[in-house]
């Protein structure tokens, strides 16, 4: 879930209502938002700086992070938020968003050149004319384009936004793919200019812009946005030119958005200047700008056409389960920034039309519609039912008999640990001795050794829990019943859980008869009524991981199933264990 | 007779006509018993409180080996004395073989410090060397000497008391060292007898066939002594905990699922999820993908379609999400981040079957996810997972199915909270009020699953499934108070952390 950081006081002051904290706790918890965190600006800082945290000044601006739900980029901004609660309190009506009624051939025009198609094929644009800036609203403006690159553009990979005080630049602007030695400009925060190949070797240790170079890097051709006088505006997703850069100062934006995914492009457009310009000379209204593709054909951006959706009223109530009259639920939906036009009745159903404002991305389905009517409502309101469905319940015979047999162990005096799946591929292979001979499931990006390899025997994870608990008193006897993942191509993944259980036996002797007796004892009680009870015999086997000649298999109707013997003294020590120890191994999936 | 029981006697006679024995070290020595068997007598007779008695310990001085040896032979200065002629001078080679090493070694140096004897030093020429030989005499210089380090010994021995520099001086020497000295001052006790009646401990098998328990007196029980440990098995607390809940859902009349499949296809996990391909759980950060098998290869076409379908361009009713969907990406091989991807499998196969029929279901099974490791996050961990599928249910039947889940773990007082999640809508967080912690904690997530997950797999319209999930490890540690997932789950668990745990009461309300 994003995190969004906004000062309480500013909030507080849009909100027109000074809150406790609890109080706006309560009004976050309904809404569907958390006060994640309460910290100022200095504190902020301390913390980057790893410092400890000293007195906070009383006149300190205190600072409340709220956490958002993942879909809402609507309120990854202070506007957007405290607009989104405005409304939601009944204290705003739902804002039109409008384009300005420009003249089609007066619109600012950008060209897109058909290279573009081989790295980065779309781009969007919008103006915001006559906006005015202040220090609050500037840095909002800033972090609101961090957030939803880091976000809904996923770290500018789909999309990235630029934006360019217009005053400094002079359309009809191009969006062409050049490579990258043709390509130079002074970017953002620099005084002298680079060439894009030297950009890109040269942002290779900056911190924060090292992580957007892999985008664009092995593309024979950069993504490049030129005003008319071949001033370099951006070189998305990376950087801007200096050129163009914006200032408290700036009046006229000029906003491009630039990406490998259209749908998302547009949403972000839309978030950006539904949310900004609130501070427009001409409040909610901006000034589209028209995209000619190289094929000819025009779009105009931003679309901030309403979409409508048709909802049955009857769907509402019913999945929330109360009963709800047409006009509460007009009444509802308002709050949650949903305008809803008319309604009609047909053949006995009434539905509703909801227009969907250009804000509210995350409504894909009349579904959303009816959780917007159920927060509107409140979750904690509706009154609670029992499913009607009669079932029974049940286990799968599988784990039961994996709890029969755990019962059967401990009652045998073993106790019963529980070990993780992953593990280093040496614990797996070599320090058993054993070699991969590929029958287990590797992971390809482990985050640190501990997690290479899927176990395919639960013998390490025993050792390594002896390992650890090697000072308690002898004997030791423990057990785990669990799975283990081996290749299998006749499943459709390409691998399969096989059902384990693993025994361990230490002591100042081996313990080899202890083992064998547990493994006489399981299967004894494994025995079907009326089958044999000579199903099962052992034979001599040669596994490494065991001592020679100190070691058997365990065969079952034809199949081996396991094996047991006394630990080789070189596996032990590979484990640190200097007491002697037998283990046993067996699958019990094939004794179900 | 036992040197036990004649020592119990004479301790008991004693005491018929003495108030008390001071000090049993010594009574041991003049009655002639070793102090370990009137030890134990002494403690025999205090559990059946026939005596009473205090527990002496001091320091005291005792002789060494070689102190000991001189209090028999005299100090070795005084044997140095002795062994020289009353008149006249004597050569020092020719003492050394009259006396013994330690002695000759000792005694010189001792006896000069106590100007008892002079010694005379003559140098002469050594036929065939330049060096001339020393030789040495000795003599006595008075006429009789005192062996106080005798006496002193002697003192010490018998335990008398003796001047600190005197002591000192012999500890120098290596003659005495300190000793803890342990004994007991011992009193009649209430249950006074001058000859005890004889106890039994324990009811043997010769009692019950000789039939003398009838007349036997039975050693009474220290109940406050520490109780031996028994040799038995154990089970592991997270499984407990893990075995009472599966108790519950089967109360409740769910059905397990089969979850014995840790390995997945993106497309089970996500994509059937209606969780788009962008989507940040399906980054690498997130989550285990494999090298080895590294992709599926079989997926049921017509349902690929569908939901191909419906992420690209919706259906249903839904405008998808309107991207590129790639099947590449569905084929991609992982550890299921979730059990939710057997939910959809077990849903699928529902939506296949003829008629529709509801079900509730429910598993407890191990996910992995590729985060980093701390005191309450590991890279697996056990997911519940409990599902109803039927016509019409509600989110008040979700309500309902919640309250009285958790209320049978314990947690009656619940909140929900509005949530996001890219497979339920609505989706609901749930929060306990924790008696404890004295605040609302999160215990778990909820929510009805999408018509675009539900739809493409081909179940009825009008039919609803509602969800919750919670982690099996964070109720388990609330429980029992553990505030480190390792101490719970994993191989660096204490055995006696195991051996300890108490029952699992869940269940029991």
């Amino acid at each position: 879930m994003p995190t969004v950081s906004v000062g309480r006081d500013r909030l507080f002051q849009l909100l027109g209502n000074d809150y406790t904290q609890e109080e706006f706790e309560a009004l976050c918890f309904d809404f569907g938002i958390e006060l994640d965190d309460v910290t100022t600006e200095t504190a902020v800082i301390r913390k980057q700086n790893h410092q400890d945290n000293e007195e906070v000044g009383e006149d300190e601006e205190v600072i409340y992070k709220i956490e958002v739900p993942a879909n809402r980029y609507d309120l990854l901004c202070l506007e957007g938020l405290a607009r989104a609660l405005r409304i939601y309190l009944g204290k705003d009506g739902i804002p039109v968003y409008r384009l300005s009624n420009i003249k089609r051939e007066n619109l600012t025009k950008i060209h897109v050149k058909p290279e573009t198609a081989l790295v980065r094929p779309f781009v969007v644009c919008a103006i915001l004319r006559g906006i005015t800036f202040d220090e609050a609203r500037y840095d909002s403006f800033i972090d609101l384009q961090d957030k939803l690159h880091q976000n809904i553009c996923r770290k500018r990979s789909l999309v990235a936004i630029g934006t360019h005080d217009l005053d400094t630049i002079q359309g009809p602007f191009s969006y062409e793919a050049q490579s990258p030695e043709q390509i130079k400009f002074v970017p953002l925060k620099q005084v002298r200019s680079f060439t894009a190949d030297e950009l890109m070797e040269y942002y290779k240790t900056d911190n924060k812009l090292k992580a957007f170079l892999h985008i664009i890097k092995n593309s024979p051709v950069y993504p490049v946005i030129y005003d008319s006088n071949r001033t370099v505006l951006s070189l998305p997703p990376i950087i801007n030119g200096a050129h163009s850069a914006i200032s408290l100062q700036t009046r006229n934006v000029f906003i491009e958005c630039t990406a490998t995914d259209l749908t998302k492009a547009k949403i972000v457009l839309n978030m950006m200047v539904t949310m900004f310009s609130e501070y427009c000379q001409e409040k909610f209204e901006v000034e589209p700008v028209a995209v000619v593709h190289s094929d000819g054909s025009t779009s105009i951006y931003p679309d901030l056409s309403i979409t409508n959706m048709k909802v049955d009223l009857s769907d509402i109530s019913g999945s929330i389960g109360v009963s709800l009259p047409e006009q509460e639920v007009i009444h509802l939906l308002k709050k949650m920034q949903l305008q809803t036009e008319e309604s009609l009745s047909q053949s006995g159903k009434s539905s509703i039309i909801v227009s969907i404002p250009p804000t509210r991305s995350d409504i894909l389905h009349p579904r959303d519609v009816m959780e917007d009517v159920a927060i509107a409502y409140g979750y904690n309101n509706i009154p609670k039912s029992k499913p009607k469905c009669l079932t029974t319940g049940g286990w799968q015979p599988l784990n039961r008999f994996s709890d029969k047999i755990r019962a059967e162990v401990s009652r045998a005096g073993y106790l019963e640990v529980l070990t993780w799946i992953l593990c280093s591929h040496e614990e797996n292979f070599s320090m058993l001795k054993r070699v991969d001979a590929g029958n287990a499931v590797i992971i390809a990006n482990p985050r640190s050794s501990e997690f290479q390899v899927v176990r395919n025997s639960l013998m390490s994870g025993l050792l390594k829990t002896l390992r650890h608990n090697k000072d308690h008193a002898k004997p030791i006897k423990i057990f785990e019943v669990g799975d283990v993942v081996i290749i299998d191509e006749s499943n459709d993944v390409g691998a399969a859980n096989n059902r384990r259980l693993a025994a361990l036996y230490c002591n100042v002797y081996s313990g080899f008869e202890e083992i064998m007796g547990l493994v006489e004892r399981i299967m004894t009680i494994v025995a079907k009524p009326h089958a044999r009870s000579t199903e099962h015999y052992y034979e001599p086997s040669n596994l490494a991981e065991f001592f020679p000649n100190r070691q058997c298999s365990i065969g079952f109707k034809g199949k081996k199933i396991g094996n047991f013997g006394i630990v080789h003294p070189e596996v032990l020590s590979e484990f640190k264990i200097q007491d002697p120890c037998s283990f046993l191994e067996i699958d019990i999936q094939s004794l179900l | 007779m036992d040197p036990a029981k004649a020592a119990e006697n004479t301790i008991l006679e004693h005491l018929q006509s003495h108030d008390e024995i001071p000090d049993s070290q010594k009574f041991a020595a003049s009655s002639g018993f070793d102090h370990g068997v009137v030890e134990n007598v002494i403690k025999s007779l205090c559990g059946s409180r026939t005596i009473e008695a205090n527990e002496i310990k001091e320091e005291r001085w005792a002789l060494t080996d070689e102190g000991k040896s001189y209090v028999d032979s005299g100090s070795p200065e005084v044997q140095f004395f002795r062994a020289l002629p009353s008149e006249g001078e004597i050569l020092m080679k020719d003492l050394e073989k009259k006396l013994d090493p330690t002695v000759y070694k000792v005694g010189p140096s001792a006896a000069i410090v106590n100007k008892w004897v002079t010694m005379r030093k003559e140098k002469r020429e050594v036929p065939g060397s330049t060096k001339p030989e020393t030789i040495v005499y000795v003599s006595r210089k008075i006429n009789g000497v005192e062996d106080k380090v005798k006496d002193l010994l002697q003192k010490i021995e018998a335990g008398e008391a003796v001047d600190e520099k005197d002591v000192d001086a012999l500890k120098r020497r290596k003659l005495v060292i300190l000793q803890t000295w342990r004994g007991y001052s011992i009193r009649k006790g209430p249950e006074y007898v001058l000859v005890r009646e004889k106890t039994a401990t324990d009811l043997t098998r010769e009692h019950i066939q000789r039939g003398d328990w009838k007349q036997l007196k039975f050693k009474e029980y220290n109940l406050s002594a520490q109780v031996q440990p028994i040799q038995i098995g154990y089970v592991q607390p997270l499984l407990e905990v893990k075995e009472e809940i599966q108790n519950i859902f089967l109360q409740m009349g769910f059905e397990e699922m089969p979850t014995n499949n840790y390995v997945e296809s993106s497309f089970w996990n996500f994509d059937a999820l209606f969780q788009p391909q962008q989507h940040p759980a399906r980054d690498s950060h997130d989550t285990f993908f494999l090298k080895v098998p590294s992709t599926t290869k079989q997926l049921p076409e017509d349902y690929l379609e569908r939901v191909k379908q419906v992420h690209q361009s919706g259906g249903y009713g839904s405008k998808g999400y309107e991207y590129d969907w790639k099947r590449e990406e569905a084929e991609k091989n992982l550890l299921r981040t979730h059990t939710t991807a057997v939910s959809t499998r077990m849903l699928y196969k529902l939506a296949q079957q003829k008629s529709f029929v509801p079900k509730r279901y429910f598993s407890i099974d191990r996910v992995f996810r590729n985060e980093a490791v701390d005191r309450t996050h590991l890279a697996e961990f056990h997911q519940i997972e409990g599902l109803i599928c039927d016509r019409g249910l509600s989110l008040g039947d979700l309500l309902g199915v919640l309250e009285d889940f958790f209320s049978r773990l314990g947690m009656t007082k619940l909140r929900f909270k509005p949530a996001y999640n890219p497979y339920t809508e609505p989706s609901m967080e749930i929060f306990s009020y924790h008696d404890g912690l004295k605040k609302w904690v999160e215990v778990g997530n909820s929510g009805m699953f999408r018509p675009e997950m539900l739809l493409p797999m081909g179940l009825p319209e009008d039919v609803n499934v509602i969800a919750w999930g919670l982690s099996l490890e964070r109720p388990t540690m609330i429980l029992y108070g553990i505030d480190n997932i390792r101490d719970l789950f994993g191989h660096k668990v204490d055995f006696d952390v195991i051996k300890n745990n108490p029952l699992c009461r869940l269940g029991l309300q």
